[in-house]
């Protein structure tokens, strides 16, 4: 009997949208029983953070007919995180999120399995990344988001009409909150904008000037502030301020209520100061329901095609009634990101050491201290010091030899690039083209890779 | 157990400790515990609601694994409430969880007392005739409710209460209350004490935009009888003023002072929100007034008196560019000023509860303090009965939906989720839900929508066949993705309504997960 089959499945409700064909669905939807085990045997997906976001999305993802599951996360969990990150309990305080998170959704939902990675996002070779269909983001800074959307765009290659390679597209779902506010977005490079594309849309944070701090405090924050980043030094010279030592805190607090006092500000109590001092945005649990799950959802509708997608960037606002809107921003064809690359000419003669020079001072990049990769192949490592010993004879041999005599390819470079006066890890890629090598008569026009 | 200041310190920041006590003291039902439902309690334990009680009659199938976080492979066979609650426990120790083995359907029928133990009952995947009934129910009761329900791509949340009044509504952006447009004395002199034309560049540049405001702006009235400026030419002229008296470009203050010039145009008065809320029949207060509406009385007292037509004073000024000293000397005259506003706000509360035969002190200092201070956000929210909007919704909306492209899959799913159940009642299932007889639901489920919006009073009105045709194919599926959406936006609302913070949602919400162009409906 189909009914009694269909009721003793463990897909009973998903079976509905991917079994049946509809009106209403995405371009490439073959609907069927296949579709479903393709889904569970082979679609791969990693989930950056296992934070509020993330724990939400592997739960989602894991009841979304995937099984093949993977997240990465660096943190320890702390009790703080309690009030919302639900795979957690006491008893976690500091074990690896990402450990914690994956053997607890494995625990519950039978067949889903989750590989965990403790580490840092940039610890993970490019071709980790390059194992996925999909990559889901849920993460609470710019800089990580940023490094992840480099790394994706950066498998992206285009043909010489510069259209993008289907087969190199590789799909993100971002989300983010902050209170009763939160974003989900679909990026397909080379279709829809990426992050980069729209970074204007993440204003960097406003910062006091260092003379309202020193002469004319006004606010409880600007008292805080003084003492964490002016007495501190004064004090405590060579020590760092570490805002996880409690010690250290406490220090910050009773300096900022010493300066209240003086200049009759009122306002400063220690969880300000937590606030202020580790930039605290407040986060709660249905927040982070709601983000994540129109985000797992989106991915389910990504690597099925069971529906449209979102396009391409949705917000949710809770605080005043409920507002959400679809806005569907527009790729910048410049984009350094998500576009063909930066075009660089080089002769054949340059050194791999030159190159690595050249980074630094192109006016797009100011890439310092870059490592160089090609096709997979690394040319040139900063680190580990196992690596960078390996390929340190590379320095001096030129990158057209070490680019297989290829006139014209892609390579990416990661190293530490200028922005707004601060360094931050950035991953770039780069259309190298040599000069006067033959069979490349027309090198604006040939393809990217 | 962990130091609850610490575990619950990213939503003190939200909601502050007397939301927290407010959460911690109510008592939440949840009738029906699939996805939807589970996911909504979720949210809340977590937060450390004061006590749940799970109500689902229903044993654990193996289809619910796929679906559900909160019961798992052990779970089959036995019941769901008990599984979920277990599970739900397990998130946080300080809440009291329990469950009973009943189907929602009987105790509406059967035991419609039983509500009123509870802060707030949270209904999921009920039918309309279920949820009409336990309206009305909860209406009688005073009890906060909300509904929810997950349907394939698509479902709904809709809060029913007969009002809600919100003193703390916290709004993101909200013009500060500086009255530029409309100094006080106090304010006036101390501008007085102050020269623009200082020698000392240090002071120039540190002379708060405020002061700048105010003594360019009594420049202007004595050159213009009296009057501020008002047409565009007038508002750039004084702006033009300002930027005169500046004499380097890196005084900030006066820039600020140039983009804060709007506050000196701004109408004075209050806003047709608030005017509203004080010519609300309401405001009549008598011995069965609540505390907010006593004090909206005492508001209105004011606002046509002492007030002179503006609320009291907020009592606080943002950062601006200044010396410490100015700027605390300044921060005091407005302190003052609130100060003194509600000193004639609380007495007037007072007289008018001892009017009314009430303790004179029965609402406490620190409670018309928020008030006075919120005064100019107060929101008043009021949501008609289920079966009012069922029978008679707004028809100029509802029509207004039909049309409008951007409402077009909302209205339609809004259409389609209440034909489904009566599409259930005619043929004891609901479309598509079982495999085979697709066609047929298919034409069934569009002469039941048809039927449904010509009894609502839109003959002629129709749906695409496409969305009656995913419709189907949705079978009443619930999609954990889809539930723990809906699961989310209702525990929200919940914390809104209970917290008395923020604005809770006002209308329908009709989930549209198709393009995720989802939209609030007021009928």
């Amino acid at each position: 009997m189909a009914d009694s089959t269909a009721q003793a499945s463990r897909s009973r409700d998903l079976d509905k949208l991917l079994l049946r064909p509809g009106h209403l669905v995405g371009p490439n939807f073959e609907p069927g029983p296949e579709l479903r085990d393709d889904l569970q045997e082979y679609a791969k997906v990693l989930v950056v953070g296992a934070g509020g976001l993330g724990c939400e999305l592997l739960k989602d993802l894991a009841l979304s007919g995937f099984r093949n599951l993977e997240v990465i996360d660096m943190d320890r969990i702390e009790v703080s995180n309690l009030n919302r990150q639900f795979l957690f309990r006491l008893q976690d305080v500091g074990k690896p999120k990402a450990e914690v998170a994956a053997k607890r959704v494995m625990e519950r939902v039978a067949g889903v399995n989750i590989v965990p990675h403790f580490c840092r996002i940039e610890d993970k070779e490019l071709d980790f990344y390059n194992d996925f269909n999909i990559i889901v983001l849920g993460l609470d800074s710019i800089e990580a988001r940023s490094y992840i959307n480099a790394v994706a765009c950066g498998f992206l290659e285009y043909d010489s009409d510069d259209n993008p390679r289907e087969e190199t597209v590789k799909p993100m779902v971002d989300g983010g909150t902050e209170g009763f506010k939160g974003h989900a977005r679909v990026i397909v490079p080379g279709v829809t904008p990426c992050f980069e594309c729209t970074i204007w849309l993440f204003p960097p944070q406003v910062k006091f000037p260092l003379c309202t701090l020193a002469e004319t405090p006004r606010t409880a924050a600007h008292c805080i502030e003084y003492a964490h980043l002016i007495k501190w030094d004064e004090v405590h010279s060579g020590k760092t301020f570490d805002p996880d030592i409690p010690e250290h805190m406490q220090w910050v607090y009773s300096e900022a209520v010493k300066r209240a006092e003086l200049f009759g500000i009122p306002g400063v109590t220690y969880s300000l100061t937590q606030g202020v001092v580790k930039n605290i945005i407040p986060a709660i649990a249905s927040t982070n329901a709601i983000i994540s799950a129109a985000c797992a959802l989106e991915t389910l509708k990504i690597a099925s095609g069971c529906s449209k997608t979102l396009s391409n960037y949705l917000t949710y606002n809770g605080v005043e009634g409920l507002h959400t809107k679809v806005t569907e921003f527009v790729k910048d064809k410049d984009c350094l990101v998500c576009g063909p690359g930066i075009l660089v000419e080089l002769d054949t003669s340059v050194t791999l050491r030159k190159f690595i020079d050249l980074l630094e001072e192109h006016p797009q990049l100011l890439l310092s201290r870059a490592s160089v990769t090609h096709r997979g192949k690394n040319l040139y490592m900063q680190a580990p010091p196992v690596l960078e010993e390996m390929t340190r004879s590379n320095l001096d041999l030129p990158l057209f030899d070490l680019m297989d005599k290829i006139p014209k390819d892609v390579v990416h470079v990661t190293g530490m690039a200028s922005k707004s006066d601060r360094k931050i890890s950035s991953l770039r890629k780069l259309r190298v083209v040599f000069r006067n090598v033959d069979g490349v008569a027309d090198m604006d026009t040939a393809g990217g890779a | 157990m962990a130091e609850p200041k610490t575990k619950y310190d990213r939503q003190l920041r939200i909601w502050g400790e007397q939301g927290q006590a407010a959460l911690e003291k109510a008592s939440i039902c949840l009738l029906n515990c699939g996805p939807t439902g589970s996911e909504t309690l979720k949210n809340l334990v977590l937060g450390g609601i004061g006590s749940i009680t799970v109500i689902d009659g229903s044993k654990v199938e193996v289809g619910d694994l796929g679906n559900n976080f909160m019961v798992d492979e052990s779970s089959v066979g036995k019941s769901k409430a008990k599984c979920v609650c277990a599970f739900l426990q397990e998130l946080n120790d300080a809440v009291k969880a329990k469950f009973i083995e009943e189907y929602p359907e009987t105790l509406i029928e059967t035991n419609p007392s039983f509500f009123s133990q509870f802060t707030l009952v949270v209904a999921t995947q009920l039918v309309e005739e279920s949820m009409v009934k336990l309206d009305r129910i909860c209406r009688e009761a005073n009890v906060m409710l909300i509904f929810a329900r997950s349907y394939g791509l698509t479902g709904f949340v809709r809060v029913s209460v007969k009002e809600h009044t919100v003193i703390e509504s916290k709004p993101d952006h909200f013009l500060d209350d500086l009255r530029l447009n409309s100094p006080w004395p106090e304010l006036r002199s101390f501008a007085e004490t102050i020269d623009l034309n200082v020698a000392d560049s240090v002071v120039h540049k540190h002379t708060p935009y405020v002061i700048i405001l105010l003594k360019v702006a009594d420049e202007w009235a004595k050159t213009h009888g009296g009057s501020l400026p008002s047409t565009w030419e007038e508002k750039k002229e004084f702006k033009e003023l300002i930027r005169a008296r500046m004499r380097a470009m890196d005084e900030d203050n006066y820039k600020e002072a140039v983009e804060a010039s709007f506050k000196v145009f701004a109408p004075r008065g209050i806003s047709s929100n608030l005017q509203h809320i004080i010519n609300d029949s309401r405001a009549d207060v008598d011995s069965n007034s609540s505390d907010f509406w006593v004090m909206v009385a005492a508001l209105k007292e004011f606002i046509a008196n002492e007030g002179r037509g503006e609320t009291p004073l907020e009592g606080s000024i943002p950062d601006m560019t200044s010396s410490t000293e100015l700027y605390v000397n300044l921060q005091k005259i407005y302190q003052a000023k609130a100060e003194a506003d509600f000193f004639v706000i609380e007495q007037s509360v007072r007289n008018i509860l001892k009017k009314i035969g009430r303790d004179p002190d029965s609402i406490s200092k620190t409670m018309i303090k928020s008030f006075c201070k919120n005064a100019r956000k107060l929101t008043v929210c009021r949501y008609r009965l289920l079966e009012d909007e069922f029978n008679s919704p707004v028809l100029p909306e509802l029509q207004k939906y039909l049309t409008d492209e951007d409402y077009s899959i909302a209205v339609g799913f809004y259409i389609l989720l209440r034909a489904v159940d009566r599409f259930a009642t005619n043929y004891n299932s609901f479309p598509g839900q079982f495999d085979g007889e697709m066609d047929e639901d298919i034409s069934r489920l569009k002469i039941t929508a048809v039927g449904l919006l010509s009894d609502l009073g839109c003959n002629g009105s129709t749906l695409t066949e496409d969305l009656i045709n995913e419709m189907c194919r949705y079978g009443a599926a619930e999609l954990h993705a889809v539930a723990a959406f809906i699961g989310g936006i209702a525990s929200q609302e919940v914390i809104k309504l209970i917290t008395r913070q923020f604005v809770p949602m006002s209308g329908t919400f009709i989930f549209n997960g198709i393009d995720h162009k989802s939209q609030l409906l007021s009928l």
